[in-house]
Parts: structure tokens; C-alpha cells; sequence
């Protein structure tokens, strides 16, 4: 196992005096899928928001202890929240392309991080549709409105437009759950193929996604890291009596 | 299924034929008010009253100053208060961290629109004409408008921001843009059809004004450039209406006036009703 490219310590998180997260400790290393699992409200995607700090648009929100990309600590004073998010990008759970033309959506991070050359720009777009595994799809209407694609092709718009601002770590909240079965293993193919190049963390209710497509697996029951682990390991044999319950459909 | 009970039938149609009565009566109305103020008004409309100053020198009888008086307020008014209310919108909206104070301020905005707009003639007098010393003039009559029409459009403004979905901004924001990078890009372009509707409306306000005005603009009918206008007493044309029918008893012209008037709100509320559906149009 490579080093933790991300790495939290005793994280805790409250929304007002709800506590969402109870001392998560939880290490994602470099290259791999690390899925977050567990029943709704369970704190998974307030975790994964934790990590480029997109839970600070929530008022009321209290954090403790420590969450560090790379050895950096996020929640650092020093840490330029932009420059966090251009290295942890993020794909949500419903597609949410901005409604303007399939190629200034791809455009729109480079040009916040001061691209301005045409060529340049056009080689990015291209490489960053050609990763999310929709260039073919749309390489002859890409001045067309992204709204005018699927939800399937829109969420994949996404994934690429994360990608053209070349982040170090993709988050992905429930990024298929809005999809159809299609769509969503389309998806499942391009997350196996990215993790070359990226390391992802990625939210899902789906369990036998999270077999397919994880390396390691975090198991999270009300707010509370359960249990965490190699994903072949963790469905097969699970060392808590509640992740047993968990992935064996017993609750959720 | 059973058929209603007599009495019930009776009391249905009753009641439709009530509620057909308060609908025709409300269009009966709307058309009388129009049919009577173009019949009487369309006649006395003629290139000498559009194009010529009042005058008994040249023996002339003309709206040309009233025109161009509510044209320069309008002018003055909106670009003072375009980027002073979209600006306050996008801040309440936006960036405004402490929600009690929100709330306040969209309390007093929202009072501040109720208030008869004489007060704000009376205060704008007070301020702008005597305490700033401006006079009668566009530039107080035109601040007073501001103060007066500057709720509608942070309202408007603020709620045509709330319209713009969540997931476009964390969008932005995920992407690694600052706020108003944000706000610029994605925010704003998805408002702007709020935005214009509103000042479209805001514009229909400031030609159908008189009673901020009378204090403040004046009611002077001489011809004069936007720059000179700015201290002169220069009546629009709702005060106009006011002056012939007050000052010159001649009913006749007024009710020219008030037949331009009424063009040019009813041409105001179709522009917004375009405005609206061409950005929406626009958007998908």
C-alpha cells in the first residue's frame, strides 16, 4: 500500500449541535477507490464534502480534529480554499452541468485558473472528454448546451469537467444513483480506468458497486467510522456484527 | 353516482354567476378607463403637441420638455439605482453571513415598498432639494425615485438569484472558482431575466410616478439639455397631466397626456411580459 494521499484524524463534524461525524480516522491512499457505504444519513457525504471543504456553504457548521491532503492540513487558515478544490475535485450526486455549451463547461475550470489560449484550451477540452469517455459522443456539438445531453452523458460532462482542471483526487457523491443501469456502468468502467491516474473516493448505496469498483471500503453507521478495510476482505469477512447486518441486507 | 341535491345546484350556479360578475365588471372597468381616455385624448395628440414647448409667444402647445423630463429621470434613476440594488441583492443573497441581519433588512425593504410615494416626495424635497441644496430638478426628483423604486429592485433581484440552483454554485465553487468568480459566471447570466423584468417594472413605475416627483423634479416646461434638467424644475409627464388640468384648466391636453401615458405602460408591460419569456427562452 502506498502512502495516504488523504488522510483524517479524529474528525468530527457538527451541523448546529447535531453531530454528523464522530472521530472518523480513515487513510486513502494513492491510485485506489476508497467507497464510503452505509445507511442514509450515516455521514458518508457529509465525510466526503469534508474533504475540499464544500460543507463550509452549510451555516452553523463546527469541525474538529484533522483532515491533511498530501501532510497539508485542510482546514488550515493558510490553505487557499481554491486551490484545495482544484486539487480534490468533486462530481455530485445529481448531474449538474451549468447551462452553457458542452465545451465552456469543460472550459470553465481551466479559464478560473487563468487559461486563456485557445489552443491550450482546446487540447484540454479534448483530453478531459476524451478521459470521462465521452469525446466520441460529443466531439461534433460541442458548442451545443450541455443541457441538451442524458443525464448518463451530463454526469460524464461532469467527470470531465473535473477533470480538465487536473486534480490529484476525485470525490464522487452518489455520482451513478441518478443514472440508469447503462449510464451507471459506464461510469463503473470509466472509475476503474481513472484510477491510473487519480485517487477516488466515492459515496455509494450500492453495495455490489462497491465491490466492483473499490479497493478499500468504509463502513459508516450514524456519523461513526465502523470499520474500514480492503474491500474483499471487508464483504467476506466483516469484523463488526454491524457491518455483517449492514452488507448482508439486514438494515439499510 | 348522485345527482346534487336542488338546493345544492342552486347554490353552485349562484356562485359561478357571482364570481362571472366580478370578472366582467373588472374587465368592464379596465375598458371604459381605456376606451374613455383614448376617445377623448387620441384626438388633441398631434406633431405640434409631441415637438414643441408650451409657448404664447410662438402660440404653441406642446409636451416635447415633459417627454424629455421623464426621460432623463428614468435615465438618471436607473443607472443610479441598477448597480446600487443588484449590487445589495447579490450581497443579501450571496455573501451575507448574518441572517438576522437579512432578515431585517429584507423586512425593511419590504415595508419600504408599501410607504406612499408622496412621503418620499416630501423626504426627498427636505433632503435632496433643501438640505443638499440640488433644487427642483432631474438630479433630486431622479435620487428620489432611486430611494423609492430601490426595494423593487433588490427584491426582484434577490428573487431571481434564489431561482438559480444550488448545484450551479457548488459547481463553481468545486471547480475551484472564488465567490465572485462564481456569482459572475454562473449566478448572474441564470438571474438576469428577473433582473430585467424587474427594472422593466421599475421603469413603468418611474413614468407612471407624479407624487414623488411634484416636490422634488418640479413641474417646469422648458426645454433643456439632461445636463441643464439637473437643476431645473422639469416637470415629467404624469406631473404635466397635474399642471394642465390644475394650473391651465385645459382638460383636453391632459387627457392626451394621459392617452401617451398609457401607451407607453402598456407597451412598458408588454415589453417585460417579452423580456421574461426571451431570457427564460434563452436559458435551456
Amino acid at each position: 500500500m502506498t502512502d495516504p494521499i488523504l488522510r483524517t484524524r479524529g474528525l468530527s463534524l457538527w451541523y448546529g449541535t447535531h453531530q454528523a461525524l464522530k472521530s472518523v480516522s480513515l487513510d486513502m491512499p494513492e491510485h485506489q477507490v476508497t467507497a464510503l457505504i452505509g445507511p442514509s444519513g450515516c455521514g458518508k457525504s457529509t465525510f466526503l464534502k469534508t474533504l475540499d471543504r464544500m460543507n463550509e456553504l452549510v451555516p452553523n457548521v463546527r469541525v474538529e480534529g484533522e483532515a491533511l491532503y498530501r501532510g497539508r492540513s485542510i482546514f488550515d487558515p493558510q490553505v487557499d480554499v481554491t486551490w484545495l478544490r482544484r486539487q480534490v475535485g468533486m462530481v455530485f450526486q445529481k448531474p449538474n452541468p451549468f447551462p452553457m455549451s458542452i465545451y465552456d463547461n469543460i472550459a470553465y475550470g481551466p479559464r478560473t485558473h487563468g487559461v486563456r489560449n485557445r489552443e491550450k484550451l482546446d487540447a484540454i477540452v479534448e483530453g478531459a472528454l476524451t478521459g470521462a469517455a465521452i469525446w466520441d459522443e460529443v466531439k461534433d456539438r460541442l458548442k451545443k448546451s450541455a443541457l441538451s445531453l442524458s443525464g448518463g452523458q451530463q454526469q460524464r460532462i461532469c467527470i470531465a469537467r473535473a477533470l480538465a482542471v487536473r486534480p490529484d483526487v476525485l470525490l464522487m457523491d452518489e455520482a451513478t444513483s441518478a443514472l440508469d443501469p447503462i449510464s451507471t456502468s459506464k461510469i463503473e468502467d470509466l472509475i476503474t480506468e481513472l484510477k491510473r491516474d487519480y485517487t477516488i473516493v466515492i459515496v455509494t448505496h450500492n453495495m455490489q458497486q462497491a465491490t466492483r469498483i473499490s479497493d478499500r471500503c468504509a463502513f459508516f453507521l450514524q456519523g461513526e467510522l465502523v470499520e474500514h478495510g480492503e474491500t474483499t476482505k471487508l464483504f467476506s469477512m466483516p469484523e463488526d456484527k454491524r457491518t455483517e447486518d449492514y452488507i448482508t441486507g439486514r438494515f439499510g | 353516482m348522485e345527482r346534487p341535491s336542488l338546493r345544492r345546484q342552486i347554490y353552485d350556479r349562484g356562485l359561478r354567476a357571482l364570481l362571472y360578475l366580478c370578472g366582467l365588471l373588472t374587465c368592464a372597468l379596465l375598458a371604459f378607463l381605456i376606451c374613455y381616455v383614448f376617445y377623448r385624448g387620441m384626438g388633441g395628440i398631434s406633431w405640434e403637441l409631441l415637438t414643441t414647448q408650451r409657448s404664447f409667444i410662438r402660440n404653441t402647445n406642446g409636451i416635447l420638455p415633459n417627454i424629455l423630463n421623464t426621460l432623463y429621470l428614468i435615465l438618471l434613476a436607473m443607472a443610479v439605482v441598477l448597480p446600487l440594488g443588484v449590487g445589495a441583492a447579490i450581497y443579501l443573497t450571496e455573501y451575507a453571513a448574518h441572517r438576522r441581519l437579512v432578515s431585517l433588512i429584507e423586512f425593511a425593504a419590504e415595508t419600504l415598498t408599501g410607504i406612499p410615494s408622496i412621503l418620499f416626495g416630501l423626504v426627498g424635497m427636505l433632503f435632496f432639494v433643501q438640505l443638499l441644496g440640488f433644487g427642483y430638478g432631474v438630479l433630486a426628483g431622479g435620487l428620489t425615485l432611486v430611494v423609492m423604486i430601490l426595494p423593487t429592485i433588490i427584491r426582484t433581484t434577490q428573487e431571481s438569484l434564489k431561482t438559480v440552483p444550488q448545484s450551479y454554485r457548488e459547481g463553481a465553487l468545486g471547480l475551484g472558482a472564488g465567490k465572485w468568480r462564481m456569482v459572475r459566471t454562473v449566478v448572474l447570466p441564470n438571474a438576469v431575466d428577473g433582473i430585467v423584468t424587474g427594472c422593466i417594472l421599475a421603469v413603468g413605475r418611474i413614468v407612471g410616478e407624479s407624487a414623488a416627483l411634484l416636490f422634488t423634479a418640479g413641474m417646469g416646461g422648458m426645454l433643456n439639455s439632461l445636463w441643464e434638467a439637473l437643476n431645473a424644475s422639469s416637470g415629467a409627464l404624469s406631473v404635466a397631466l397635474y399642471v394642465y388640468v390644475n394650473e391651465y384648466a385645459d382638460v383636453e391636453t391632459a387627457l392626451s397626456i394621459a392617452a401617451i401615458l398609457m401607451t407607453i405602460t402598456l407597451l412598458i408591460n408588454l415589453a417585460a411580459g417579452a423580456a421574461g419569456r426571451h431570457w427564460k427562452g434563452g436559458k435551456a
